[in-house]
């Protein structure tokens, strides 16, 4: 008796798994036919309902209980407009009524579907979402590259710059292929092969004031993928006027800095907001002291961290279970990377909102109007470095004129870049003395090299773009006669070239590697 | 103490106070400018008598405006960590 009850249910167990598995066939084909044949109309299909081992009731609970997360199936949108998908079909509205997600998307988002800090919830969350990312580069491509992946429904990819080979080794989502291409557009190929039921909202252009707070009003979170205090001090100040939670990151070298702010994001004045980028940093820091990733160079992974940690972080904003509770006390914190230290990571608990700042605090002096006016002027705010213009006339000399002077037992050259780029490249008897900042120190550093001031020979320096190169021949002539007895300062004869090894290669000698 | 990026990582041992001056992150700052600050540029480090705009000055773990910034009296085992604020991408 057992046995019979139980070979019945068996029966029945199977039925119902091929029933389910030929209506999900039935889908796949529709899917299949739409993908090539975009421009057909669909099929029709039978009129009944589709037979399924599913009992109706069951049907029917899943979808009250998920009413409130499918109200805005953007993928669904999209691949409507896009022609994928025309008027649904009976079967296929009876799919989606069904289950909230499409069926290929159980399967590509299963992997993070079944963890709890995820779940049905959170994927319908982030379909339904609207990241904006300012910065295409070594941040803004591995954090686009893993919102894509999750099925972050829309990405916003915002760059006016164009991709260049030099940006190949960190900035992955670019390839060779699409050098010279607009870094936003160029992201977009990459990340639409990824996962196409994302859809790219591209934006060829910097950022701008006037703009800025219009375009992340239309988004739920932003991620700063920027590279100078310029563009995040606008970005914050955006986020605070659109209300909208900001993920911030930055890299130099072997480092890597992260902070969410804004989050939760409250309207200026209410200081249960989180702080934002001025309250951190009031005032921005001296152009002097602002280090490029040209100038100072950056490691591949060191950037894919920080860029990846801010698609993490924009997940757990997008899927949080609940919004953040106004009554809890904001705990911010930035979590610093250093690549060679022990430990990697450390997390340190950063201020609240500030009482005072500009743009977040009930006594902001700071609108959406002085951004929208254009009357805020942030590269004035940061300060442009100004380039270094300090020696006399005579004391330059062209790089093609150099290379046309004799050199031997005539002349000096002393190479200040650092020994890892005379590592590089050198010029044959070219001395490496590389500047420090402090004339004394660096004069003395190239006696102990045996650099002999006192000869009476020319003096030449050189640097990679024609600034050190200057403060290094500067060091000489101001330096010199008061440690020298006896000598005068005339005896010491030195020029900088212009332009330095930059001038080389693209007057003299086009094989000068272009680092 | 660190002073990042190329972090160095310094262990400093003050006796009594000299002059009678609080031993406070003030105080910290000043030492470590006249006495390790190689560098000639004491603006990439000081500006206007206090630490200069970019620099975070870290007190355990925590931004130094949660302690009191420079008047924090410096306590036995204290770790100060300086921290050039990064803006690359
Ligand atoms: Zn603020």
């Amino acid at each position: 008796m057992d046995d019979l009850t139980e070979a019945s249910n068996h029966i029945h167990t199977l039925r119902a798994q091929i029933a389910a598995t030929e209506t999900q066939l039935g889908t796949l084909k529709l899917q299949l036919q739409q993908a090539e044949h975009p421009s057909l109309p669909p099929t029709t299909e039978p009129l009944s309902p589709p037979q399924t081992g599913i009992p109706a009731e069951w049907t029917n609970a899943t979808l009250p209980a998920l009413q409130e997360n499918v109200q805005r199936d953007i993928a669904q949108r999209l691949r409507q407009e896009r022609g994928l998908e025309d008027a649904p079909t009976i079967q296929a509205a009876s799919q989606r009524r069904r289950w909230p997600l499409a069926t290929h998307e159980y399967s590509r988002y299963g992997r993070q579907l079944i963890m709890p800090e995820i779940g049905l919830r959170g994927q319908l969350h982030l379909k339904n979402a609207r990241v904006l990312i300012v910065g295409l580069g070594g941040l803004g491509c591995p954090a686009a590259a893993y919102l894509a992946g999750a099925g972050v429904g829309t990405l916003g990819l915002v760059d006016g710059d164009t991709v260049e080979e030099s940006n190949l080794h960190r900035q992955l989502a670019h390839a060779t292929a699409r050098v010279g291409w607009n870094k936003a557009e160029s992201a977009k190929a990459y990340l639409s092969s990824l996962n196409g039921n994302v859809r790219y909202d591209v934006y060829k252009c910097h950022l701008r004031p006037e703009s800025a707070v219009e375009y992340f009003g239309d988004y739920d979170v932003v991620l700063d993928c920027t590279d100078h205090p310029t563009s995040r001090y606008l970005i914050s100040d955006a986020c605070v006027l659109a209300g909208k939670p900001l993920v911030s990151a930055s890299a130099l070298k072997t480092e890597g800095q992260l902070i969410v702010l804004n989050n939760p994001p409250a309207p200026p004045g209410d200081a249960t907001g989180g702080p934002c980028y001025r309250c951190i940093f009031p005032k921005p820091p001296p152009a002097a002291s602002v280090l490029s990733c040209g100038e100072g160079g950056i490691l591949g992974p060191v950037v894919g961290v920080m860029g990846v940690l801010q698609a993490l972080e924009a997940i757990k904003i997008i899927t949080a279970a609940k919004p953040m509770a106004t009554d809890d006390p904001v705990k911010p914190t930035m979590l610093m990377f250093s690549a060679y230290s022990n430990p990697q990571f450390r997390s340190v608990r950063m201020r609240a909102r500030r009482a005072g700042c500009a743009i977040c605090s009930s006594e902001a002096t700071l609108t959406a109007q002085s951004l929208t006016s254009g009357s805020l002027d942030y590269v004035a705010f940061c300060g442009a470095q100004a380039s270094v213009d300090i020696v006399a006339p005579e004391q330059r000399v062209s790089a093609t004129t150099f290379s046309r002077l004799p050199m031997g037992d005539n002349g000096v050259l002393i190479d200040v870049r650092d020994e890892t780029q005379f590592g590089i490249c050198a010029l044959r008897e070219s001395v490496n003395v590389p500047w420090t900042g402090s004339a004394e120190r660096w004069v003395q550093s190239a006696r102990d090299v045996g650099v002999d001031f006192e000869d009476g020979r020319q003096m030449f320096t050189v640097c990679r773009f024609g600034n050190d190169s200057q403060l290094a021949a500067r060091a000489i002539t101001e330096t010199l006669p008061s440690t020298i007895n006896g000598a005068s300062a005339k005896n010491v004869r030195v020029k900088h070239i212009e332009g330095g090894f930059e001038a080389w290669r693209k007057e003299v000698d086009p094989t000068w590697p272009d680092y | 103490m660190e002073k990042t990026a190329n972090p160095i990582t310094l262990q400093v041992e003050f006796t009594t106070d000299t002059k009678g001056q609080p031993s406070n992150v003030a105080f910290l700052t000043t030492w470590l400018c006249d006495h390790l600050m190689k560098d000639p540029r004491k603006e990439m480090f000081v500006l206007e008598g206090s630490v200069r705009p970019g620099v975070l000055v870290l007190i355990n773990d925590a931004d130094w405006e949660l302690e009191g910034e420079e008047k924090y009296e410096l306590q036995s085992g204290d770790e100060i960590v300086f921290v050039s604020t990064l803006h690359g991408g």
